[in-house]
């Protein structure tokens, strides 16, 4: 004779462990912080090495640089860069009501990365057990991404561009965390190759909610043959918001802001 | 995660928390209505896994503190970045400020300078506002389990 079980749904006494309560408190966290932020962008391309790190800074640079408010939140926990490319000073994490000040560079982008908490040269690290910690290393940088969300003083923002790393394991995250899917700017080079990857990437943000607001063709009349920005302009039906060359100049991060904002 | 008492078709509530500082956690939940009680025995991997969503098995019992989990559980973060939060000496909960026994000041100084701060503050908010003059290992200890500090 089997056991008169019960279900979990079906036990409704008060639960002191409200672990779904303390979830709940985290993302409100989020969307409380997050509430003096105007937009949230993601620049993701689903490809390594296409200069996503690069065009973050230097459109967030512009931006700055037109009198917008602008952060940077760096979510390539295992490889940041931010700070180098927006030449942030080094210094310590103060922190005020609660909450730790993000890092100003010199033209007044507000950022927080990982690289401002390691030290130099040592990979992300946590402590646990070794042994199988393919089961928590991943919610543990799902963690640390909502706080550097939550836990940031990024005060009032215009914008607030999330520097995704290759993949897309990041985004979903992301999207997870934030009250609803943030628009993308996709950025690729010109090869096939990376057309294949953003190709995915474009379909996963879309496939989650997320708007797809432009590709951004970096590395642009260089050594790489191909035509991938027009190729998934195309296909997505959004538009090429800028071919930069391998070295640009201030004047194609400037005329690239208006593209950007007028398409969030 | 909830505990049944089938005999009794009742909800066990949640008793209590050890750490045992193994990297284990073990949670104690008794039936309301015939008293059993069960213990919840959770291997490192396991721990680790609910530590990373940065819950706390029998609820969470200190106010969020500003990237707490990454302090918390990375190791490579520099020593110093955090140096300011160390200075905020007696933390900021009501009563006295508790002073800190040699033997703990002792066990303080071996938490990495990444975490060190945080973990200071949070003694010290436990002994005020439990009226505890001095900060000992045993405090340490039982502020431990308490508050579910796994690893501080």
């Amino acid at each position: 004779m089997p056991l008169n079980i019960r279900t979990y749904h079906d036990l409704t006494e008060p639960d002191r462990s409200g672990l779904a309560g303390q979830i709940g408190a985290q993302r409100r966290r989020v969307a409380e912080r997050l509430a003096t932020v105007a937009r949230v962008g993601a620049v993701m391309s689903g490809k390594g090495g296409v200069g996503k790190s690069f065009v973050t800074a230097h459109l967030a640079r512009a931006l700055a640089r037109a009198g917008r408010a602008v952060g940077v939140l760096d979510a390539d926990l295992n490889g940041p860069t931010a700070p180098q490319l927006l030449r942030l000073p080094v210094a310590g994490c103060t922190s005020h009501d609660g909450a730790i000040e993000p890092a100003v560079s010199p033209e007044g982008v507000r950022c927080f990365s990982m690289a401002l908490l390691l030290e130099d040269g040592r990979p992300l690290a946590f402590r646990g057990p070794e042994a199988e910690s393919f089961v928590w290393r991943g919610t543990l940088e799902a963690a640390a991404l909502r706080e550097f969300l939550a836990d940031v003083a990024w005060g009032r923002l215009d914008l607030l561009l999330v520097d995704l790393p290759p993949g897309m394991q990041r985004f979903a995250e992301l999207a997870e965390l934030l009250p609803e899917p943030p628009p993308v700017i996709a950025v690729t080079i010109p090869t096939q190759q990376s057309e294949d990857a953003v190709r995915r990437a474009l379909h996963a943000a879309r496939d989650r909610g997320a708007p797809c607001l432009g590709v951004i063709e970096n590395m642009a009349g260089g050594p790489f043959a191909g035509d991938a920005a027009d190729a998934l302009a195309g296909e997505f039906g959004i538009p090429v918001l800028a071919r930069v060359p391998f070295h640009p100049t201030d004047d194609v991060w400037d005329a690239l802001v208006p593209k950007v904002e007028s398409s969030l | 995660m909830k505990f049944l008492c089938v005999e009794c078709d009742r909800q066990m509530a949640f008793e209590e928390r050890q750490l045992p500082g193994d990297g284990t956690l073990a949670a104690a939940f008794r039936c309301p209505q015939c008293g059993r009680v069960v213990a919840l025995l959770t291997n490192p991997m396991e721990t680790q896994l609910v530590a990373s969503l940065g819950v706390k098995i029998g609820g969470a019992t200190l106010p969020p503190q500003p990237l707490e989990m990454v302090r918390g559980m990375v190791t490579t973060g520099r020593e110093d970045v955090f140096a300011d939060d160390a200075k905020g000496e007696g933390g900021t909960g009501k009563g006295p400020h508790p002073i800190w026994s040699l033997a703990a000041e002792e066990r303080l100084a071996r938490v990495p300078g990444f975490v060190r701060g945080m973990v200071k503050r949070i003694y010290a908010d436990y002994a005020k506002d439990r009226g505890i003059a001095e900060i000992t290992p045993t405090v340490m200890d039982t502020a431990r389990n308490e508050l579910g500090l796994e690893g501080m």
